[in-house]
């Protein structure tokens, strides 16, 4: 299996000559099984220059796991080069919204819009299949599976597992830890709410647990954080503690704060790094960067 | 119950508002950015309109969780705080019709009964079974009478005569109303609970809740501490939901719990603290 990262910026793309190293272009990774299948994790900006190496591939059929919905992880979709190709598949699966209680099919029609962009779906030249992923429910792409389970987010957010030939990869998507919503002066509220956290997190590590590459939201440091409670993002110590609690061979951060120059960024891992000692057995750490390549 | 008089009451229910009350503090909380998380959990947790449709909501086939949404609390950490603000402000703003009391069935007694026999049924579950996690005994316990709601509002006359008949004769109200009605609301609820693929236990509960010696695949735990809430509540005269007989516990009960009622309601000690909180929230 290979991971390569197109997109590692949170929120919004961020450009020019302070993120020439880590890159600029909003949440895309592409995944490809032994047997060569295309999975996008993510239409963030980034699939636009990914969708430009496909070319020699076409017709091609692609599978893009969105692993929620907000702008930065659809932005870059209507740039998907594939949908206007003839004879090209593309497969879009993501949550459906409890909300609006509509599924993963109104991605592209919500964008695709006459007054926000110049084509409708209809036009689209590529075949497209939209597949509304249930929680836990397991997806074949040819030698790979995929499995989603459900992250939090301040929107329904899947986190993605992908196994191939007994490699393993995990994106969070957007990620913050659960939070316990009472004080513990409030004893019994406070108990019964943490031991529903620790079950939610039992689900979600019994679908992490011992992956080789962690992929995680780590928009924030801790202090940045206290700013930022709800906003559906983790830190670097968040991260680290759950690639531990995971045994991850490897965490990669991602998400990187928009705001954040590439000098602050490794300031930032720096400093995380100092905070967390590594040791024998603990996962390696590494920032996330535009171009750089996983080979499993 | 015959297929035609089902239809009407899952149109019915569909168009169904919450309580007026929490309607307004939704409405206002949501508003807030800042609003502080347990705040909006507990007026959602208090109204069985909102939690009823909540759990419809994220228990549907259309978004099956890999885990079955057992409460409010659980629909916070496994959909996160916000899609549970924005589900609720969409059940909230659905459309304003006001519940309304009548002579016979009175909205706040109502929610009076069904808040504390959902606190009380928590409390037994923990001090008797010794249960950790006891969100899903305070939903059961709100919502085990959901199907008089749903009578009240639609079928407020027939339902009336029942409530009536009860009282005259001093019989069980579900008797009066299969006498009146031809269904009663422990069938009208679970017929609710399961069209909308609410946790079993929940809707078997519903089902279940006069006849506490059905052989179901509810766990007996969450059937037996709501059923001697339910009594205890009314027993205590905890606001009145239009039943005017306390059962006792059937044998097996007793032997669950190590008690009968009387030793139970002196174990658990002063409920006073109970019925005050039920109260702050209804006459808020």
């Amino acid at each position: 299996m290979k991971i390569k990262f197109w997109g590692v910026r949170g929120s919004i793309p961020s450009p020019g000559p302070a993120t020439v190293k880590y890159g600029g272009n909003t949440t895309c990774i592409e995944v490809r099984s032994d047997a060569g299948e295309l999975i996008i994790l993510d239409a963030g900006t980034g699939i636009f220059p990914l969708s430009q190496s496909l070319f020699s591939e076409f017709p091609l059929t692609s599978h893009i796991f969105n692993t929620h919905t907000h702008w930065d992880h659809i932005q870059g979709l209507p740039f998907f080069i594939p949908f206007f190709v003839p004879g090209n598949t593309v497969k879009i699966h993501g949550a459906a919204d409890p909300v609006s209680q509509k599924g993963i099919s109104e991605i592209l029609s919500a964008q695709l819009q006459y007054r926000f962009f110049p084509i409708r779906e209809a036009e689209l030249k590529s075949d497209i299949e939209y597949f509304s992923l249930k929680e836990g429910e397991k997806v074949v792409v040819g030698d790979a599976v995929v499995t989603p389970v459900m992250m939090n987010h301040p929107v329904i957010n899947f986190g993605y597992r992908i196994d191939c030939k007994g490699k393993s990869v995990f994106f969070t998507g957007d990620h913050e830890p659960w939070r316990n919503i009472y004080t513990p002066e409030e004893t019994e509220e406070y108990e019964e709410y943490k031991e529903i956290m620790a079950q939610k997190n039992k689900q979600v590590m019994d679908v992490i647990s011992g992956v080789d590459v962690l992929i995680a939201d780590t928009s924030y440091t801790p202090d940045e954080y206290m700013q930022k409670i709800g906003w559906g993002h983790g830190t670097f110590d968040t991260s680290i503690q759950m690639a531990k609690e995971a045994k991850a061979k490897a965490l990669y951060f991602t998400h990187h704060e928009p705001t954040r120059s590439d000098n602050a960024l490794e300031a930032v891992f720096a400093e995380a790094l100092s905070r967390n000692t590594r040791h024998e057995g603990d996962p390696d750490y590494f920032l996330a960067s535009e171009g750089l390549e996983i080979d499993l | 119950m015959d297929s035609e008089l089902q239809n009407r009451l899952m149109k019915v229910v569909d168009q169904m508002p919450p309580f007026p009350k929490s309607v307004h503090r939704v409405i206002e909380l949501t508003n807030d950015l800042n609003c502080a998380p347990k705040d909006l959990v507990q007026v959602i947790e208090h109204d069985p309109v909102i939690t009823m449709k909540m759990l419809k909501l994220v228990n549907s086939a259309f978004f099956a969780l890999a885990k079955s949404v057992t409460s409010v609390r659980h629909a916070v950490v496994y959909l996160g705080l916000n899609t549970v603000k924005n589900l609720a402000l969409s059940i909230a703003t659905i459309q304003c019709l006001p519940t309304k009391s009548t002579a016979e069935f009175n909205t706040n007694d109502f929610l009076l009964h069904s808040l504390t026999t959902a606190s009380i049924a928590q409390r037994i579950g923990k001090e008797f079974l010794g249960s950790g996690d006891t969100s899903d005994l305070f939903v059961t316990g709100l919502l085990h009478d959901f199907g008089k709601v749903v009578l009240a509002q639609f079928m407020t006359e027939d339902f009336g005569k029942a409530i009536v008949i009860a009282r005259e004769r001093g019989i069980p109200l579900h008797e009066a109303e299969m006498e009146v009605i031809g269904t009663d609301h422990t069938t009208v609820g679970a017929m609710l609970a399961e069209k909308w693929e609410l946790p079993k236990d929940l809707t078997a509960c519903i089902r279940n809740h006069h006849n506490p010696d059905a052989i179901d695949a509810s766990p007996e735990i969450i059937d037996d501490c709501v059923f001697a809430a339910d009594q205890i509540s009314k027993k205590l005269e905890f606001g009145f939901s239009g039943n005017p007989v306390i059962e006792a516990f059937p044998e097996h009960m007793v032997e669950t719990f190590g008690v009968d009622m009387d030793q139970m309601i002196e174990r658990l000690g002063d409920l006073s603290a109970e019925v005050e909180k039920a109260e702050s929230f209804i006459y808020m």
